[in-house]
């Protein structure tokens, strides 16, 4: 008989259990060794608590009543409920606060690979630890545990979700026009930016920065000669980066247009990439105003990696037929 | 022979095709081979992978290839629905200006037989090769709508009383008027563009924003005819 799961789900079975057991048996020590404790939340939460957080994109898809009526989600991150955990458990805990985390979490995706609707996430919260040093010890330990795991060609696109928002604000950017800009870049559209810009009525030297400024990305000198406008985020990229020791600086991108449309987030963030898959391993950033909506203000930092891809970009390096490999003979036959 | 900036490209087959073929032979690459072999699929030595339009986007989200042609109405189509849906994770780079063509609402000629469905039946019914694009037009415009999704010939849909109205892609209105349908509504008008896979984006830079300049700086005739309606 064959009984069908949900869509976007999957059984594991043992060979492939014992594989993704042996990757976060190796995370779980760099983080542990690192001083970050592994905690576990509930998998259902109530909907009214996790709705302090701006999901945005990422609201919970999935809601459920209990015997009292009241709403429930699964949570689609571990962020949020770390954030809950240190405002109930660690209301006057002396920071920093240091937590990992290996937890499914679920979200309404479209399945596809690496892209499932339950998915493993393995993670890192730093709370209480402010820029540029809290996000260059999040960027290390990111580095270290994924250097750990042997994989060896990924990189971190590293940029500043508050780069863009000064930009438009600096540049007298229409308010109304805002929403429209900072969205058609959370969908990759340059076109769709180009031509906002225009309709906003936005000419010259405003206009060419607000799209020329978000395909900046390379290495450090993407952050020589920018404008004045992007100065305070550049600048603050520029001290986590000169914290960072040599193997892992080496390993970061600038990337003036990354941003998120996950609310929460208020400064740095990043995303790792590796040619062996054709989507981001993971990522993080700073959310300095979220545990404030939770009670306990504090500036905090973290990444998430899914496991699944990490996974996938391993056994793709191992074969040397990853996704932007296999489809890119030049680089297999040179 | 090797490709432009070691870079994979997803070239559509069809409408785009001889645009696309072109933009490329202009940019230095030897298309010889890709005009006149229409069953090979992988061209390894130009870096140029064929496949029908649609499928572009899966080819290079998926990363295998770093960038791709397709046409507006084909991304339209695969974007999300609503907030948190999840479209196509590539970024649009640059609008190629040719294969031009307006996507329609149209009907038969003589009183709109949709009027009278909406006002009569409180829906009218809608034949389409783009459901999600003609979904979203008519939720947009405040309008009950039923989308018949067919894959062929979507004028037959109206003349047998199937649907009142279609949705489609229209160039020059010669297939619609020989139909005896009229254009009622254009929705929005859509060109060839230029994606690429968001890793490659980042990882490939440099080549990458090599071959945009480039392309930026083609004579208008070799991006195609006329300046495009921004969509």
């Amino acid at each position: 008989m064959i009984h069908p799961i949900p869509s976007g789900t999957r059984d594991v079975l043992p060979d492939e259990t014992r594989e993704v057991r042996a990757i976060t048996d190796i995370l779980r020590g760099v983080f542990e060794r690192r001083g970050y404790g592994e905690v576990y939340t509930p998998a259902l939460e109530y909907e009214s608590v996790l709705a302090r957080a701006d999901m945005a994109e990422a609201r919970p898809a999935y809601r459920v009543f209990d015997e009292t009526g009241a709403v429930l989600v699964l949570r689609s991150d571990m962020t949020v409920p770390i954030a809950r955990v240190v405002a109930t458990r660690y209301a006057s805990s002396e920071p920093p606060l240091r937590f990992c985390y290996f937890a499914h979490c679920y979200r309404g995706v479209r399945p596809q690979r690496g892209q499932p609707r339950e998915l493993l996430q393995a993670g890192i919260e730093l709370i209480g630890a402010p820029a540029p040093q809290g996000t260059a010890e999040a960027l290390t330990v990111l580095c270290h545990a994924l250097d750990a795991t042997g994989l060896k060609d990924y990189r971190i696109g590293l940029g500043d979700a508050s780069l863009f928002p000064a930009l438009m604000a600096s540049l007298d950017v229409p308010e109304d026009a805002r929403a429209g800009l900072l969205e058609a870049l959370v969908l990759r559209d340059f076109v769709g930016l180009e031509r906002n810009l225009a309709e906003s009525g936005l000419t010259g030297d405003a206009a060419e920065l607000l799209l020329e400024v978000p395909q900046r990305r390379g290495g450090p000198e993407v952050l020589t000669d920018t404008p004045a406008q992007a100065q305070e985020a550049v600048t603050g990229l520029r001290s986590v980066h000169e914290l960072l020791e040599p193997a892992v600086a080496e390993r970061v991108i600038f990337d003036l247009g990354l941003v998120r449309n996950i609310g929460y987030y208020t400064g740095a963030v990043f995303d790792v990439y590796d040619p062996a898959l054709g989507a981001p391993i993971g990522g993080g950033g700073r959310y300095d105003e979220l545990l404030g909506r939770f009670g306990r203000s504090l500036p905090a930092v973290g990444f998430a990696l899914g496991v699944d891809r990490l996974h996938i970009a391993l056994a793709g390096e191992e074969r040397g037929t990853g996704a932007l490999l296999a489809g890119a003979p030049h680089e297999a036959g040179t | 022979m090797s490709p432009i900036n070691g870079l994979t490209i997803a070239v559509p087959r069809g409408a785009l095709f001889d645009g696309t073929v072109d933009l490329l032979a202009a940019l230095g690459l030897d298309t010889g081979e890709l005009r006149s072999n229409d069953r090979k699929l992988l061209f390894e030595d130009i870096g140029v992978i064929t496949m029908r339009p649609s499928d572009v986007p899966t080819y290079v989200e998926a990363g295998a290839a770093d960038l791709g042609v397709t046409g507006k109405d084909v991304l339209l189509e695969q974007s999300a629905q609503r907030p948190g849906e999840g479209g196509r994770e590539v970024y649009e780079l640059l609008d190629l200006g040719y294969g031009r063509c307006t996507m329609v609402l149209a009907s038969k000629a003589g009183p709109d037989p949709a009027h009278e469905a909406l006002r009569r039946l409180g829906v009218m019914r809608v034949a389409t090769k783009y459901p999600r694009i003609a979904a979203r037009h008519l939720e947009e415009t405040g309008r009950q709508a039923e989308i018949v999704e067919v894959k062929g010939s979507v004028e037959l849909a109206p003349l047998t009383g199937m649907v009142e109205a279609i949705v489609d892609l229209t160039a020059t209105g010669t297939t619609l008027r020989e139909n005896n349908l009229v254009i009622r509504e254009e929705i929005v008008v859509c060109t060839a563009r230029l994606i690429a896979n968001p890793v490659a984006h980042k990882l490939k830079a440099a080549p990458l924003d090599e071959l945009l300049a480039r392309l930026r700086e083609l004579p208008a005739a070799a991006r195609g005819r006329g300046a495009p309606d921004p969509v």
